[in-house]
């Protein structure tokens, strides 16, 4: 099975964020960047399957020249080759406008099996990958919680809401978009890390790939912190102060204890 | 600038359908930007055998409602629904289209705005009209971030509100003309088959029922550090719950979660430790009478929804935490 993973680097998810004086974007600045969490197990469940199936699984990486050091990581957990689609930072972009690039990539591939995590940690449209499958003319299916192989393609289990699940039947080609905790993430080894520097990152631009553009559908017009809109009591320094005045609220004011 | 509604419902485990509750929230947001843009309203509803729906939408105050009705509507599958609403869209030529953003509409409506050119602005949690366009307000970076944006298309534009972003009860009654609509739809169009919805198994812990609870998140860092919020939750008398990592991770149990993926709570008081509160989790506590956060982020999510907050180091402020309770009784 031929397997291609679509991966996003984005901020570490615990870094702290400041707004761009331009108030277009965070400042990135002394960010540091990770892989987005449900594109880790989406790799991961694309390693799984390649174990148990055989074949090929390839990362798909869009973003600037830093984004090398996520995919060199996906490539170290045992990825087997990887497309980097190098250009300025998706955030600049719309869903479908890196859509179309990520589209450009995929199509020469012909996978039998597009990954990709439900929805990005930093924009968090969690459209791209339902985009991705409407370009290429392929099936979906979203909120991945486990991949099998049946008799005519795949049986994947959907989650809904409120703890309710579903199967649904799939041919191959397809597209899923896979839920954190699927699976249990791996961690690279030693060799792993040694063999990665031999795999192959072919490093192309949107223009190389002939990536169809056009005129951006919607505007990320500016940005910036949520205003508090709740009066929170808020207590900072000393711990055992402010447990105690905690604790004092909760008994004579919310009355909870 | 028309507004229409697309509303969702669903088979009852009896067959009968039965409306999604943030359906009627959508409704009413569509019938406010309606009335701000001084534009028509109308609203949709997508399945088979769905007729007894009628009667809510036409005492609704709308121009316009619709049943959107056809054999490969049920069970639900991405492509049929892309199908169907392409097809009333190009005929109704709305200028807006707002959705619920539930888990069914994230699965379709990429696709159905793709195939129209578009691009949906997904997960909005309010709006502005400026020069008679609306800028729609939506969240990044897991709630930390927010967010104007605005469409550069001619309509149809699309939307997706977030759950309890807009208020069912602001709905406006009155009566509207109820039509039905059957768009054509090809067996060979749905390409996937959709089999039975199931749950896993009996919740043993039902949390809902719960009047304190003491909910961990990621800020608790390892397993091993686990007892430290069972103690907490002792001492309070109060159940145990988490953040949806924790749980994928296996440090709690998956019935104990909390959020858009796990259970609804609404106890008097919710205690979240070391919970940025994505908005994921934020939904599945948000009815709490009193929400108490201790995080180190003093610009957390979670401190948006707090009542009470302690901005430090959990593994500093819990073990005080649990002397004070022990003190104070």
């Amino acid at each position: 099975m031929k397997i291609v993973v679509a991966i996003k680097q984005v901020p570490a998810r615990d870094s702290q964020l400041r707004i761009a004086s331009t108030g277009g974007w965070i400042d990135e600045a002394d960010l540091s960047y990770e892989i987005n969490e449900p594109d880790a197990y989406a790799l991961e469940e694309g390693l799984q399957l390649k174990e148990k199936h055989g074949g090929e699984v390839v990362v798909l990486c869009a973003g600037p020249a830093r984004a090398a050091q996520t995919i060199r990581e996906a490539l170290a957990k045992g990825a087997d080759r990887a497309i980097h689609i190098e250009g300025e930072t998706l955030g600049a972009l719309d869903p479908l406008a890196g859509a179309r690039r990520l589209a450009a990539a995929l199509k020469p591939e012909s996978a039998d099996l597009i990954l990709t995590g439900l929805q990005s940690d930093d924009l968090g449209y969690g459209q791209t990958g339902v985009i991705l499958a409407e370009l290429l003319g392929l099936p979906h299916a979203t909120i991945v919680m486990r991949v099998e192989t049946a008799p005519q393609g795949i049986r994947v289990k959907r989650e809904l809401e409120d703890g309710w699940f579903q199967h649904v039947d799939l041919p191959l080609p397809a597209l899923l978009t896979i839920q954190s905790g699927i699976n249990k993430l791996r961690y690279a080894t030693l060799m792993g890390i040694k063999k990665a520097r031999t795999k192959e990152i072919r490093r192309v631009t949107p223009e190389e790939l002939g990536a169809e553009t056009g005129a951006p559908s919607i505007l990320l017009e500016r940005v910036y912190l949520p205003e508090r809109t709740k009066r929170t009591q808020l207590w900072e320094g000393n711990p055992r102060e402010a447990a105690a005045q905690l604790v004092e609220k909760l008994k004579f004011e919310a009355r909870v204890l | 600038m028309s507004v229409l509604a697309v509303l969702e419902q669903r088979p009852s485990l009896e067959g009968r359908p039965a409306w999604n509750r943030m359906s009627w929230e959508t409704l009413a947001a569509a019938q406010q930007m309606a009335r701000e843009l001084d534009q028509p309203v109308m609203a949709a509803v997508v399945g088979q055998g769905i007729g007894e729906l009628a009667g809510d939408l036409a005492s609704t105050a709308l121009d316009r409602a619709c049943l959107v009705e056809h054999e490969l509507l049920v069970p639900y599958t991405p492509d049929a629904y892309s199908s169907a609403l392409r097809q009333l869209i190009e005929g109704l030529k709305p200028g807006l289209v707002l959705f619920p953003h539930t888990y069914q509409v994230r699965d379709f409506l990429p696709k159905l705005a793709t195939s129209l050119g578009r691009v949906a602005i997904s997960d909005v949690v309010s709006h502005r009209i400026e020069n008679g366009q609306p800028v729609l307000v939506r969240q990044l970076f897991q709630g930390r971030v927010n967010a104007d944006v605005r469409f550069l298309t001619p309509g149809p534009n699309f939307a997706s509100l977030q759950a309890g972003a807009y208020r069912a009860d602001r709905l406006a009654r009155g009566t509207s003309p109820v039509e039905g609509f059957v768009p054509v739809i090809a067996a060979s169009e749905v390409r996937s088959r959709p089999l039975e919805l199931f749950r896993e198994s009996q919740r043993a812990v039902d949390l809902s029922a719960a009047e304190l609870i003491v909910s961990v998140g990621r800020g608790i860092k390892e397993a091993e550090n686990i007892p430290l919020v069972e103690k907490l939750a002792a001492v309070l008398g109060a159940e145990l719950a988490a953040s949806r990592p924790i749980c994928d991770a296996g440090w709690l149990p998956m019935e104990r979660q909390i959020g858009s993926s796990g259970q609804t709570v609404a106890p008097k008081m919710y205690m979240a430790v070391g919970i940025s509160g994505a908005i994921q989790h934020l939904v599945g506590m948000k009815g709490a009478r009193t929400v108490v956060a201790i995080n180190k982020d003093p610009h957390a999510p979670i401190f948006e929804v707090a009542d009470y907050g302690i901005v430090g180091d959990l593994f500093q402020v819990v073990p005080e935490l649990i002397s004070a309770i022990e003190k104070s009784k």
